[in-house]
């Protein structure tokens, strides 16, 4: 059984006029296809307004389809007897780390999933121990959130998702807010608990060196999904990464343009050890080549 | 100025009385408002500042951080002071200078309303300065559950009170970026009239609104995620139960309360005209 | 000579709890027409320091003079300094609140007491400057993209016609077209007017790309100013301080180090894919 499976899932709105009366419907998301097996890394890439995080929205079910279905951890997220165990098996992280921190203290606030769905007393404490030290965050219990920096404050996010025990986490443009240092931070948090938890982790972002590590990327435009593979297979796409208003990592980048520039390296190159393997053999048996002319 | 109330701060510190139950604090705090006003005899105020000084001892709470408190209401307190001093007329004529005249009842009733307002924001800070924030909610919670029989919406009047003091701090610091931003694009807050004063306002107000409502559309978002569905079926990560210590706080509030009314109503001790 | 700070020191808060030393011992001078950048991470100083330079925050000592006048002086028009020095705040579109952009971004003109057809003609000037689209003009500020969002709003400090332009990592959660228009904007802008820009960022890849000249900033101090060859040559400086090079820098070193005759002060793709190639043909 799939973790996450949308199968030709349609999300419309209403489009109103400055009065408020509906003038036609606007498809945000058009019979898209998706699965994420269990314990899998799937990272969803776009540019802004392609889609990506009202798909997000789906999986939470905070928004469910007008079309097709969205199945997760075999439920569908349309019954209403299911929206609890979808919310607690497919958790989410959002943008804005002051968003959606409730609790004036660190604590309170992983704790207060667990206070939704009624877990115990001495249990609420076992978890939010557990999850806080999952992220790195137990020295903090006691702090203000106020007083946190913004990496912090999203592993306090991430704290309070895991202590609902999720099969899956949602991470809807997560790093988007922070600086390069408090993202290093999340995206190693995130890294550290799908090992040692074994989650399942979609990461919806447009920041290309976060996704070189997942199993496979989704790229999408306009409410489709319009690329899907690996990250290499992705990557290898330059020119078609453009035309979705994508980028490639800076090392991929490099290659690409010592490609243009005559070097046979390999398409999709993700890493910088990989880069210079590739360009260092190159140079070898190029000199070598010399020495024996 | 502002930073001079104390009422509403929190005082973090390790004492009996920051240990106690919130709805202890909250009920017992009560007490001791009523007590200031159903009595006005000298014994009776007597005891309410033994019992007062008692409890600041216990708390830990430095006296001159509560006196600091005191600052924001000097002008209240002159103002009482003044009217009833010079405008309460009964009993023997004390001082006549022109057309001052103070009597008896006058100097009574000023001096005793000066110790009932004193000693009303010292102990209703005391109680803010020993609870957290959180605390007091969920103690106006707990105290208010009863409610809920005739339908008022307790819990959520609760949750909301603890997200405003979530978010009083980031939409105070947003305030001071918006107010930084147009005054860098030539906005002028400190000249002109009131109108204009008050028109200069709307540069900042209407993003400021727009930012409240973005924050409250994300964080309604996020709890939901978070399967929050009101109150039913929540447990509590904190719950508040009375322990020893909770019940010996209100033994001794509710016998210092029969102490003031009885002692106030019935034993005669005349310190001149008090 | 245009901006110019001395011994400029900044405590926050002083007396209290909170005190901090946010700046300490600055001393500057951001030429006429530069294009600058200024780094750091988060609470370094740099957010307090480009807020000296407008007059928003006091320093507590020191002296910062704008075109050789000590802006602390009695009866310094701070009101003319704010206008000549344009600062766009961070996520800068929070501070739309007009019914429409073009009248948002006649504020700033109208509060420096100028007509209302010069204060339109500044609007649709600055406009057009930041590539926003006409047909937008009339729209509410609150039902445009991000995008669109941040560009009026730069267009609204714009439309003052500073001389100076500061901006506070202007494409903060952009997408990666976004981010890239923004910025070819705005250095077509620096080519276009001659103004001074300042752009503070955390991407030392666009830093790399665009600036002129980098100023380091940590823990409230001068660490490092130079062009970004230089400054980028201390990358193991840098990581000690929580910053880093461009990927690129890293790429180069690397080869060098596996004997390629690499030059390793590339900082951009296209320097680098030069260099790299350039070693080929040896």
């Amino acid at each position: 059984m799939n973790m996450v499976q949308a199968e030709e899932l349609v999300y419309e709105y209403e489009k109103r006029d400055d009065e408020g009366n509906v003038i036609g419907m606007n498809r945000a998301i058009d019979e898209v296809d998706i699965d994420v097996e269990p314990g899998q890394f799937v990272a969803i890439l776009g540019h802004n307004g392609s889609g990506k995080s009202t798909l997000a929205k789906h999986i939470n079910a905070i928004l469910v389809p007008t079309g097709g279905v969205m199945w997760v951890n075999g439920r569908d997220t349309r019954k209403p007897e299911e929206l609890m165990s979808v919310r607690q098996s497919a958790g989410m992280v959002f943008q804005n780390p002051d968003n959606q921190i409730i609790g004036t203290v660190v604590e309170e606030d992983v704790g207060f999933g667990p206070e939704n769905l009624g877990v115990p007393t001495d249990e609420i404490w076992t978890r939010v121990e557990e999850s806080l030290r999952a992220v790195g965050m137990i020295e903090y219990r006691t702090h203000s959130p106020n007083k946190l920096s913004g990496g912090q404050k999203q592993r306090v996010a991430i704290a309070g998702v895991i202590a609902m025990t999720p099969q899956c986490i949602v991470l809807d443009e997560p790093t988007a807010m922070l600086d390069p240092n408090g993202r290093k931070e999340v995206l190693e948090t995130v890294q550290e608990l799908r090992k040692r938890k074994h989650v399942t982790v979609i990461l919806i972002t447009h920041y290309m060196e976060e996704v070189i590590d997942a199993d496979k990327v989704y790229v999408m435009d306009s409410g489709h999904v319009v690329m899907q593979g690996t990250p290499r297979e992705i990557f290898s796409q330059v020119d078609e990464l453009k035309k979705y208003h994508l980028d490639v990592p800076q090392v991929t980048m490099l290659a690409e343009e010592l490609r243009k520039r005559g070097l046979g390296l390999p398409r999709g190159i993700l890493r910088r050890e990989e880069l210079v393997k590739y360009t260092v053999d190159l140079w070898k048996s190029r000199k070598n080549r010399d020495v024996k002319m | 100025m502002i930073r001079d109330i104390t009422i509403g701060q929190y005082y973090p510190a390790n004492s009996l009385i920051h240990r106690l139950d919130p709805r202890v604090k909250i009920v017992c705090t009560l007490i001791f408002l009523v007590s200031l006003f159903v009595q006005n005899s000298f014994l009776g105020y007597m005891i309410a500042t033994v019992f007062l000084a008692a409890v600041i001892k216990i708390s830990k709470v430095p006296l001159k951080f509560i006196v600091k408190g005191l600052k924001a209401i000097v002008i209240l307190l002159m103002f009482t002071v003044v009217m009833n001093l010079f405008l309460t007329k009964g009993g023997e004529e004390l001082v006549h200078i022109g057309f001052i005249r103070i009597y008896e009842n006058g100097l009574r009733t000023c001096v005793f309303m000066a110790i009932r307002l004193i000693y009303l924001i010292i102990g209703s800070s005391l109680m803010t300065l020993t609870t957290t924030p959180n605390m007091l909610t969920d103690g106006i919670e707990k105290l208010l559950h009863p409610l809920n029989k005739i339908h008022c919406p307790v819990h959520e009047v609760a949750m909301m009170m603890s997200i405003a003091l979530r978010f009083i701090p980031i939409l105070l610091e947003e305030t001071d970026k918006i107010m930084k931003a147009q005054i860098a694009r030539g906005a002028d807050m400190e000249s002109g009239n009131l109108i204009q004063r008050t028109k200069a306002m709307v540069p900042i107000l209407v993003p400021l609104f727009v930012s409240a409502f973005r924050r409250a559309n994300d964080l309604a978002m996020a709890m939901e995620a978070r399967c929050y569905h009101g109150g039913d079926g929540r447990t509590k990560m904190k719950p508040l139960i009375y322990r020893g210590t909770d019940y010996m706080a209100y033994t001794v509030t509710i016998l210092y309360m029969i102490a003031v009314v009885v002692i106030g109503h019935f034993v005669a001790f005349k310190l001149w005209i008090f | 000579m245009a901006i110019e700070l001395k011994h400029i020191n900044y405590i926050y808060s002083p007396g209290t709890a909170y005190e901090k030393h946010a700046l300490k011992d600055i001393n500057l001078v951001i030429p006429d027409g530069q294009f600058m950048g200024i780094i750091g991470h988060t609470g370094s100083g740099k957010s307090t320091l480009i807020q000296h330079f407008n007059g928003l925050i006091r320093a507590t000592s020191g002296e910062l003079n704008y075109n050789g006048e000590n802006i602390y002086a009695d009866g310094y028009n701070m009101k003319q300094l704010r206008s000549q020095v344009g600062l766009v705040f961070q996520y800068p579109e929070h501070q739309l609140f007009e019914v429409d952009v073009f009248t948002d971004v006649c504020f700033g003109p109208k509060n420096q007491g100028l007509s209302k057809e010069e204060c339109e003609k500044r609007a649709r000037e600055a406009l057009e400057l930041v590539g926003f689209p006409e047909k937008y003009y009339r729209q509410s500020p609150f039902e445009l993209s991000g995008g669109q969002k941040r560009r009026a709003a730069i267009a609204g400090v714009l439309a003052m016609q500073p001389q100076v332009l500061i901006l506070d990592e202007p494409t903060a959660g952009l997408d990666p077209k976004g981010r890239d228009e923004i910025l070819d904007q705005i250095a077509h802008l620096h080519e276009r007017t001659g103004m001074t820009v300042i752009l503070v960022s955390h991407s030392m890849e666009d830093i790399a790309k665009y600036v002129d000249r980098i100023l380091v900033m940590n823990h409230g101090e001068k660490m490092l100013e130079g062009i970004p060859k230089e400054v980028f040559a201390y990358y193991r400086e840098l990581e000690q301080v929580g910053l880093a090079a461009p990927q690129v820098t890293y790429i180069m070193h690397d080869l060098k180090e596996e004997g390629l005759t690499v030059n390793t002060d590339a900082t951009t793709i296209e320097e680098a894919a030069e260099e790299i190639m350039r070693s080929f043909h040896d």
